[in-house]
């Protein structure tokens, strides 16, 4: 996994609460290996007009945020399905950082499994950061991890994050090989399961 | 000595299933059961590439529900081969690992959260995971259940463990004696509209009180499995002599002196007296109606008595958006009756409300009525075991006289991943979980209800109160 350690960026709003992981990725697009794009199915039916005609006015189709590295989100953002395909098609479109007041709980562990930052800024900073990506679109913001703030025009903030999300995005930490050097205490564990249930 | 300090139920099952705990606060926990269904290959397919074999086969049960088809159960006439394919590889899959599948003509195939629980694999003081959301279902048991994404369905199967932060606790008691016609659906409806989709985010809920203690089974599992909905990571009912009951005979339940061992175990589950929770919520049992949804948010509930609202009126300006995109999409007029809002579409199923109390509830409004001119209504049963019962119930019966069409188990219509959809600008009243945008199909409008009240708009063409047909006997 790829480490993440500093973002600079501009960013686009998703200004909507509870915007579910079926927006982000319809359910059409869940028997997909990993191995394809996920990015062309990112928002695929707010993005488009059912005729395939891509409509002007959706954040992503506007010329200075489709480059966008990172994505502002309302309340309860990636709500929903567990889908990981939702993070695949955030990853693949290039969107590495989210930035919203709350966050689905899955989602929010989806991301540190494939090295997208999840920010929780309060709901105010979020609508200043908002406010900013509308009214100068080419205006960056700055992600840093190690110092957990981000900084943009619109000011400073600082971000609180779990300390094990933090090392895993900024060493790109494999989860499962760390895991498995703890194969021991889960042996032990078994061991004492199956002896306790007898 | 003092007494050790009272813990929640929830607590009880995280301490009994700690690996080991790091100074970052995160806990390597044990899983119990981890179940699979047909949208796990990209799982697999990241453990292969890895050179790793699933850990413990044994613990690991799978079936196939998001990909099948339930107008037959010939796995070559799936047409799509992308549908076709992910239920070929769940077959492949836990072949080569030696797990334990129930497949397409498995008597106890189903929708993963309908077959846990029925064949006995959930029990409670289990934790429990599967790549689904609505993995909170198996809490109904009295154990510990959430969903979760692939790369951590692939960390279980080569661990059998999962890296977590213990969420916090909220419990939502629900008083009182529940109406005609109000069932668990409601409750949960009326809880989600209460504290919001958001209301229980990072939490773990326990439902308590004498409105859940005298919800069946069935009833518990339809309320566990919407937690999400509010965004509970899960939800929890503590066991007791329905848990048990229930449980009792099941295939994979212990039996003899072993279920003797387990229930000691399991009635030292339940919250202690004097447990303390991070929050606690009350919502008056006898208060709640019959209800529906209007929105693309299952906090978007109303009783079925109420008027659509007007996005007007509303002071928050994100909300106020929110609403307006609603009614948008959903072609509704603000103020208008909700019983004046006319149906396509009706699904009957879905992991949410396809048991066979559902089924039952269903056809007790349906019987000797006629769906509505103009309007397809589906019965999609939760499982093989709870169609065969159906069937030996003369359900099936009373559901194709009336003109409803009797379908295989599966998730079908709840998300379409199947490629069972409803049209654009179908309007569908629907027993399932989720009233998103484009959840039904795109341009689909969705309108989340319990199976009783879904069978009163087959059989009226619009959103009814199944009270005034329960009147009419």
């Amino acid at each position: 996994m790829e480490p993440f350690i500093r973002l600079r960026s501009g960013a686009v709003p998703f200004a909507r609460a509870n915007i579910d992981t079926d927006q982000i990725i319809p359910a059409r697009f869940l028997s997909r290996p990993r191995a394809v794009d996920h990015g062309q199915f990112l928002f695929h039916d707010l993005r488009q007009a059912p005729d395939g005609e891509q409509r002007p006015d959706f954040p992503l189709n506007r010329l200075h945020w489709r480059d966008a590295r990172i994505a502002l989100g309302g309340r309860n953002f990636a709500c929903g399905s567990s889908r990981e395909s939702a993070v695949w098609a955030l990853f693949d479109h290039g969107i590495r950082a989210v930035i919203a007041p709350s966050y689905g709980d899955i989602f929010a562990n989806n991301c540190v499994k494939n090295g997208v930052l999840a920010v929780v800024l309060p709901r105010e900073a979020v609508e200043a950061l908002m406010a900013e990506a509308e009214a100068s679109p080419g205006s960056e913001i700055e992600i840093d991890l190690p110092e957990q703030t981000v900084t943009s025009a619109a000011g400073t903030w600082s971000f609180d994050i779990d300390p094990y999300a933090k090392k895993s995005l900024l060493e790109g930490l494999d989860e499962l090989a760390f895991t498995l050097t703890h194969e021991s205490d889960i042996a032990a564990f078994e061991h004492r399961m199956g002896r306790d249930n007898r | 000595m003092s007494e050790p300090a009272p813990r929640t139920l929830f607590e009880k099952i995280w301490d009994s299933h700690r690996v080991l705990d790091r100074e970052d606060g995160q806990t390597l926990l044990y899983v119990d059961r981890h179940l699979v269904h047909d949208g796990s290959a990209p799982a697999f397919e990241l453990l292969r590439q890895r050179g790793i074999a699933p850990r413990a086969p044994d613990r690991i049960f799978a079936t196939p529900d998001h990909y099948v088809p339930t107008d037959t159960r010939d796995r070559a006439a799936i047409t799509d081969d992308r549908h076709r394919g992910m239920v070929d590889a769940l077959e492949a899959n836990t072949a080569a690992a030696g797990i334990r599948m129930f497949g397409l003509r498995d008597a106890n195939q189903g929708i993963v959260h309908v077959v846990g629980p029925e064949t006995g694999l959930s029990q409670p003081g289990m934790l429990i995971v599967c790549g689904d959301s609505h993995t909170s279902t198996h809490g109904a048991m009295g154990a510990l259940a959430f969903g979760i994404g692939s790369t951590e369905v692939a960390h279980v199967l080569g661990s059998q463990t999962l890296w977590q932060r213990r969420p916090k606790t909220l419990r939502i008691k629900v008083d009182g004696t529940l109406g005609l016609g109000v069932t668990a659906k409601d409750v949960i409806l009326a809880i989600i509209a209460q504290i919001g989709a958001a209301g229980a985010t990072g939490h773990v809920i326990e439902y308590a009180g004498s409105a859940i203690r005298g919800l069946s089974m069935e009833g518990r599992l339809t309320l566990c499995n919407m937690s999400i909905e509010a965004g509970g990571r899960a939800g929890m009912v503590a066991p007791d002599e329905t848990t048990y009951a229930y449980l009792a005979g099941r295939p994979y339940a212990p039996s003899g002196h072993d279920w003797d061992r387990e229930l000691a175990r399991w009635q030292r589950l339940p919250s202690d007296p004097g447990a303390v929770f991070d929050r606690e919520v009350s919502v008056d049992g006898d208060a709640i109606a019959p209800m529906v949804t209007w929105g693309n948010s299952p906090e978007d509930a109303l009783p079925i008595t109420a008027h659509l609202p007007d996005p007007a009126a509303e002071p928050d300006s994100e909300r106020r958006a929110a609403m307006e995109d609603a009614f948008a999409y959903m072609g509704l007029t603000p103020g208008a009756a909700l019983e004046s809002v006319t149906v396509d579409r009706v699904f009957i199923g879905s992991c949410t409300n396809g048991r066979i109390e559902d089924l039952r509830a269903a056809a007790e409004v349906a019987r000797g009525r006629r769906v509505a001119e103009g309007v397809v209504a589906w019965v999609v049963p939760g499982s093989a075991p709870v169609r065969k019962q159906a069937i030996e119930e003369g359900l099936d019966r009373i559901f194709v006289e009336a003109g409803f069409a009797w379908r295989e188990a599966g998730c079908s219509m709840c998300l379409g991943t199947n490629g069972e959809i409803a049209a654009p600008g179908e309007r569908v009243a629907s027993t399932s979980n989720r009233n998103f945008r484009g959840r039904q199909g795109p341009g689909a409008r969705t309108h989340l209800m319990s199976p009783a009240m879904a069978a009163a708009a087959a059989v009226t063409g619009h959103l009814a109160d199944v009270r005034a047909l329960m009147a009419e006997g």
